[in-house]
């Protein structure tokens, strides 16, 4: 594996593999009452939020706490980023205080590419911008694969804004990776103008794709995108390309419903489908943390894995 | 005044000859010409002699900025590149909208003295696009302001592009164009295509720049005036020019160096690191494909001049992450040897051809006596001396300028200028000023 984690392009198949089969492991230690495994005792990992995502920030936390890091939490908010420090003075504080890994969450694309060029430890990138959301992706597929087995062959569709969705590049990489078959379906405004040269379809009609789809990936859409005329409004939107329970019902009877969070409730998915057993929306939480265990243990090369399911 | 005999340049790259440089002139051009008394010998054997270069388009952020560059460090770089003249924009703070700022400007020029400076006057009042500035004035003023730009920003409004065009045919003056459709670039950070796309980059459409551009020309048409286009970027681009200037029409344009060698894959991978703000400039680095075109259109005549888009800024403007980074790349003295790599050594052009475009065509355009006039007696004896064979490696350190964004870092340039001479008195001589 390379040395940091900050594009899904990053992982060759084997190296995504190995993640989600050490996730699969770590996933056992979870269940134990004790779920702490010595293995980054005496590693500092910092989490370098330089916008607002507490769900984000609590999984890595979680997950270098469980690996027995020293955790440093560095938020932006209220600290001297905010009275102008630059990404670069912040990085050489990090590299002063030797951290061994630095997660970042930045509104810049390409922030974390930024930041390793200043640091020596390993950068995770936490999502950046519109650009890319790895560790996303890699729960997205390691929760898919719970519920679906291997990933060669599934036929994967991402409904919503992708022109300024992480989550979608970095989930279009991995997958085509792993061997999926990823279908996009966008207004024509919400896809990049190139997006034919990625590795996926492209479909404006989600109700043709529904039937044969394993997975269906719902977007977050922020409705202030209607006043950039994206698109004319919220209740189109959700006509067009909202997964409500009518929706649910074309999907073949094993597919799977996924969110990557914040839900939009009544927008892009009805509250009865993202509550319904078909959805992986809580799971996709908690296996949050399992693949961030999994992704901090194999950049900083833990200690064997204890107890794991050998 | 020292006389100087330069013995055996290759003019505009033709068979080595003699030029005797006295009282500001070229006062002979010859094979075997004798040094008259006192006179100081150039041994010129091998290099090219070219008249001084003329920039159409350089920043030298004075007054405002110093902190990036003055109009002393601005003009070093212009003379180590080979220029005797540029065009120094009017976006400085305060903005070039008045007499008094664009004599403070030329006066500063004056006293440098490593190249002339005409300094570019703002077509509206604090580059808002919303009053013409007092046009005229800058125009009678000592500074004789003909070049008048809202450079960095687009003269988007149709109306107040209309009357400026109109307007400065009372004193011979052109409209210099920053073509950026606004509504269409808001937060544009790079090229809009497939690296764009990838990297999660707000695109820069080149429709953007094709849309104003076709419009002014048509503009242009309708009220019979002239208009030049600043730092042509797309292929579109070059045909809507095409068009216009097979119409007959009083269109010129230009291409900046960077444009004709670098492109917008260099954001996702390059030696220098990926979304490195190195790279960011406004134009944006387009395609190969945009490059291809503009490199023809260049050699076609259909781009008619290079010029710099020399913009410097602080090291920490750029050392951030690519969205908060500064627009701009510095160009005045990797600027010959560029057009040499992209240009010449590709059979494009030959000296004469970038004579004609870095000197006698923008000179004309600017309405610039004195220089871009041909190297044969009498002419002002403004004209640098260059070494094809010689291959440097870009180092930013080495720069004159107070900035250090050149794109070129590492990179191993054609070409060196060995001697610039400003009305037969040395500015740049063996690869140093003087």
């Amino acid at each position: 594996m390379k040395r940091h984690l900050i594009s899904a392009a990053d992982l060759s198949r084997d190296d995504a593999l190995l993640i989600l089969d050490t996730a699969e492991e770590l996933a056992q230690v979870s269940q134990r009452s004790i779920k702490k495994l010595p293995t980054l005792r005496g590693r500092t990992v910092v989490n370098l939020f330089f916008e607002d995502s507490t769900r984000t920030r609590i999984s890595f936390e979680a997950a270098a706490k469980r690996l027995s890091a020293d955790v440093i939490n560095f938020s932006a908010k209220g600290s001297s980023v905010s009275k102008g420090e630059s990404l670069k003075d912040t990085a050489l504080t990090l590299q002063a205080m030797g951290a061994d890994a630095v997660v970042i969450r930045h509104g810049a694309s390409g922030a974390p590419h930024r930041l390793a060029e200043w640091v020596d430890g390993s950068i995770v990138n936490a999502g950046d911008g519109t650009h890319e959301h790895p560790t996303q992706a890699l729960l997205d597929a390691f929760s898919m694969r719970r519920r679906l087995g291997p990933l060669d062959g599934r036929r994967v569709t991402i409904v919503g804004d992708v022109l300024h969705s992480r989550v979608a590049r970095s989930n279009v990489l991995l997958l085509a990776t792993l061997g999926a078959e990823v279908t996009l379906v966008a207004p024509p405004t919400l896809l990049p103008v190139s997006v034919g040269s990625w590795p996926c379809e492209i479909s404006y009609d989600l109700d043709a794709v529904l039937p044969k789809s394993d997975v269906v990936m719902m977007l977050r859409v922020q409705r202030e995108r209607m006043n950039a005329a994206f698109f004319p409004s919220a209740r189109e939107y959700s006509r067009r390309y909202g997964l409500d329970r009518d929706r649910l019902g074309r999907m073949p009877d094993h597919a799977v419903v996924m969110h990557p969070g914040p839900m939009n409730r009544g927008m892009e998915i009805a509250a009865e489908v993202a509550d319904s057993p078909r959805s992986t929306i809580v799971e996709q939480v908690t296996n949050g943390v399992t693949i961030r265990m999994a992704v901090l243990y194999l950049l900083l090369g833990g200690a064997e894995l204890e107890g794991g399911a050998q | 005044m020292t006389a100087y005999l330069i013995k055996g340049a290759s003019i505009l790259g033709g068979d080595p000859a003699d030029l005797l440089l006295s009282g500001g002139v070229i006062a002979a051009v010859g094979v075997g010409l004798t040094a008259p008394a006192g006179a100081e010998t150039v041994d010129a054997e091998g290099l090219v002699a070219l008249p001084g270069l003329v920039d159409l388009h350089t920043h030298l952020r004075e007054p405002g900025r110093e902190d990036a560059e003055t109009v002393e460090t601005g003009t070093r770089a212009a003379a180590l590149g080979g220029f005797t003249a540029v065009h120094a924009m009017a976006n400085t703070s305060p903005v070039a909208d008045t007499a008094g700022v664009v004599e403070q400007v030329w006066r500063l020029g004056q006293e440098a003295g490593h190249c002339d400076v005409r300094p570019v006057g703002a077509v509206t009042v604090g580059l808002a696009g919303e009053r013409l500035a007092e046009l005229g004035a800058m125009a009678d003023s000592a500074a004789r302001v003909r070049v008048f730009s809202d450079d960095g920003k687009c003269v988007s409004d149709a109306v107040l592009m209309r009357r400026a065009l109109e307007y400065v045919k009372a004193f011979d003056g052109v409209i210099a164009q920053h073509a950026q459709e606004p509504r269409l670039t808001e937060d544009a950070q790079m090229n809009e295509g497939a690296v764009s796309g990838r990297l999660g980059l707000t695109g820069w459409p080149a429709v953007a720049e094709e849309a104003i551009i076709a419009r002014d020309c048509l503009l242009a048409a309708h009220v019979g005036s002239r208009l030049h286009v600043c730092h042509v970027s797309t292929a579109g681009s070059v045909e809507i020019i095409r068009w216009a200037k097979s119409k007959g029409w009083n269109v010129t344009a230009e291409v900046t160096p960077h444009h004709l060698l670098l492109t917008d894959d260099l954001v996702e991978a390059s030696s220098l690191g990926a979304y490195n703000p190195i790279f960011k400039v406004n134009p944006p680095l387009r395609t190969r494909e945009d490059v291809e075109a503009l490199r023809a259109a260049l050699a076609d005549g259909t781009i008619d001049v290079v010029a710099t888009d020399h913009a410097p800024h602080p090291v920490e403007d750029k050392e951030t992450e690519w969205g908060a980074a500064a627009m701009g790349m510095i160009g005045l003295e990797t600027a010959l040897p560029v057009v040499q790599l992209a240009m010449i050594e590709t059979g494009l052009l030959d000296w004469a051809g970038v004579a004609e475009r870095m000197s006698a065509t923008p000179a004309r355009i600017g309405r610039l006596s004195g220089h871009g006039a041909p190297l044969q007696s009498g002419s002002a004896a403004n004209l640098t001396l260059v070494d094809p064979a010689a291959r440097t490696v870009v180092d930013p350190r080495a720069s004159a300028s107070k900035s250090r964004n050149t794109p070129y870092e590492g990179l191993t340039l054609p070409g060196k200028v060995v001697a610039t001479f400003l009305r037969g008195r040395p500015t740049v001589l063996e690869g140093k000023l003087a």
